[in-house]
């Protein structure tokens, strides 16, 4: 484990845009003010034409790029989540959802390890208030592979996306080889005893979880749910099923993400113990990513723990 | 110069479309009748005189683009549309019905010749905006126009865009203000005042231009010197009257903010209307 690649979904972003940009005169950029820390200046060097830092001004950005997008443009729209989510959360929701045109907002600086610039920084919310606007696709790719597929398959696939990043550096999952589908889970490690379904960032831990799991007799199944909207209800149906106990894992409030998406297809279709794990309706502060992470209980023991108990309630 | 027939010509569309307004709001029975007769001579030199558009080909590439920033002014730029051949003149009368393309606030999706679904105010400045950066990357000649309302210019995002606009010297639009002085809740001046409004844009960076909204030929010459203007976005704050066009309605235009009229009304307005259309 430690001898695997760790690289930020952000660096991972920018190389691919700057590529893309090459191959697809039709891509526009717009950052605001946040190029350096989101990666999109690796495009404004190189294109610089067709790179707009809209400054301070993340609901001007979103209309602008539904302006770029109407006539014709493919919008990438970046800055950190807080600020493309919730900022600009009525630009999003009637310039880009409500007219379903092809603006891509990828953020960064998503959750908790955002770290050191504390609460108001650090996005615990934005998959729920992106995923409850119609037309919009939410994706939260778990590593810098996955992260350079959706960012190809968001370009060819026409309408809003919200493509969720993180600050850190993430431990690389997937081979080179990896093929990403929009709406489609990832069974990553098999077991029968119950289902770990993770997005982001958490999705190595849970690995690890199943791992913990395993020495003490537990069988954890490992889903990657990159796509949180349109959901992979198929998949999470027939993992409820298999397994009877599902443990859902985000770097993210338990309130309306991943957690609450998974909870609303178990109950109408298929209802089992599950457990939440996330953020528990409550801010963040200050602190180092890893400090946070174990002050909130987002570690590979916690999401042990959260599967025992799970398990433990199976009928 | 435009000439003195163009300008009978384009009083009588006015009017025209003032009394599909009143019909479409009444037929509706709720709306916004009040800024739209405001807008109207605006939307009505925009449609007829200004605009390069084909309604047989409302995604032509090569067309001028009107984003409706007010988007609660629809009944207008219904009339507009369906007069300039968009769609039957007939349909009007659907406005806000189930089912109905006649949204209450507009909507792209549902109509074509609609580039921009507005009604939350203060978003459509930022779509002109990348509509007039996206001609320029394609190297179009097309012209972007956008019309916001006065009470729209308290929106934040309004003022975000106008620096937008001037920094990437957008010359190749063209903004317009209905200035009618009255919002939901009372006069501009008395609920936030703007003043001094014509200033604020030009610090901003814009050509400002001031006239009488309801004046074709100031409003044709206004247009020619936004056109003529180079390297800076240029801004035609037009001088309006709230329910322009039915005296009622102008005597007490927040009645008549969203609120439609009724029979009795519509039949007061439009028989003004026709009087207005005799004398023309």
């Amino acid at each position: 484990m430690s001898e695997a690649k760790m690289i930020a979904t952000r660096d991972a972003y920018g190389k691919v845009l700057a590529e893309i940009g090459r191959e697809n005169p039709n891509v526009v950029v717009l950052d605001a003010d946040l190029a350096v820390s989101t990666k999109t200046c690796e495009f404004a060097k190189a294109f610089p034409e067709r790179f707009f830092d809209m400054g301070v001004a993340e609901q001007d950005m979103i209309g602008t790029a539904a302006g770029l997008a109407a006539s014709g443009k493919i919008a990438f729209c970046s800055t950190f989540a807080v600020f493309g989510s919730g900022r600009a959360w009525d630009q999003v929701r009637v310039s880009v959802a409500y007219t379903r045109l092809n603006v891509k907002i990828v953020v960064t600086h998503s959750g908790i390890t955002v770290g050191e610039d504390g609460a108001s920084h650090q996005a615990n919310e934005d998959i729920a208030i992106m995923r409850a606007l119609p037309n919009m696709t939410v994706v939260v790719p778990a590593d810098a592979v996955e992260t350079e597929k959706v960012i190809r398959e968001a370009v060819r696939f026409y309408g809003p996306m919200y493509v969720r990043l993180s600050r850190p550096k993430t431990r690389v999952i997937h081979e080179n080889g990896y093929e990403f589908k929009i709406g489609k889970g990832e069974v990553l490690r098999p077991g029968g005893d119950l289902t770990i379904i993770a997005c982001g960032t958490m999705v190595a831990p849970a690995l690890d979880a199943a791992a913990l799991l395993e020495q003490h007799g537990v069988r954890a199944r490992v889903v990657n749910m990159p796509t949180i909207k349109p959901l992979d209800k198929e998949l999470i149906v027939k993992c409820a099923l298999e397994t009877g106990a599902v443990v859902t894992v985000e770097e993210h409030s338990i309130l309306g993400g991943l957690g609450g998406a998974v909870a609303e297809v178990l109950v109408e279709n298929a209802p089992v113990p599950m457990v939440r794990v996330g953020l528990k309706d409550v801010f963040g502060e200050s602190g180092t990513p890893d400090e946070l992470l174990v002050k909130y209980g987002l570690t590979a023991e916690e999401i042990a723990r959260a599967a025992r108990s799970a398990a433990g309630r199976k009928k | 110069m435009i000439s003195g027939e163009k300008i009978r010509e384009l009083e009588a569309i006015a009017v025209k479309l003032r009394k599909h307004v009143i019909n479409m709001t009444c037929a509706a029975a709720s709306g916004h009748p009040g800024g739209s007769l405001s807008a109207a001579d605006i939307v009505t030199i925009l449609y007829f005189h200004q605009l390069k558009q084909d309604p047989k080909k409302p995604a032509w590439p090569e067309r001028d683009r009107f984003v409706m920033s007010k988007g609660h002014a629809a009944p207008i730029l219904y009339a507009a549309l369906a007069e300039s051949g968009y769609f039957p003149v007939s349909y009007l009368k659907t406005l806000r019905q189930l089912g109905s393309s006649l949204q209450g606030h507009v909507d792209m999706l549902s109509l074509p010749g609609i580039e921009m679904s507005t009604g939350s105010l203060g978003q459509g400045l930022s779509a002109a905006n990348g509509m007039a950066l996206a001609n320029r990357l394609d190297k179009k000649d097309a012209r972007i126009y956008c019309l916001m309302g006065d009470g729209e210019c308290q929106e934040g995002q309004i003022w975000e865009a106008a620096m937008t606009s001037a920094h990437y010297k957008l010359d190749n639009l063209t903004a317009f203000v209905d200035h009618n002085k009255f919002q939901i809740d009372g006069p501009v001046e008395k609920i936030k005042n703007l003043a001094p409004f014509a200033d604020k844009w030009q610090a901003f960076g814009w050509k400002v231009i001031c006239c009488d909204g309801h004046n074709m030929a100031e409003l044709a010459d206004s247009l020619e010197k936004a056109v003529q203007t180079k390297g800076k976005p240029t801004v035609i704050i037009a001088n309006t009257v709230k329910g322009k066009g039915v005296s009622f309605m102008e005597e007490h235009p927040l009645d008549y903010h969203g609120k439609a009229p009724s029979d009795d009304e519509e039949k007061r307005a439009i028989a003004e209307l026709c009087l207005r259309e005799k004398h023309q």
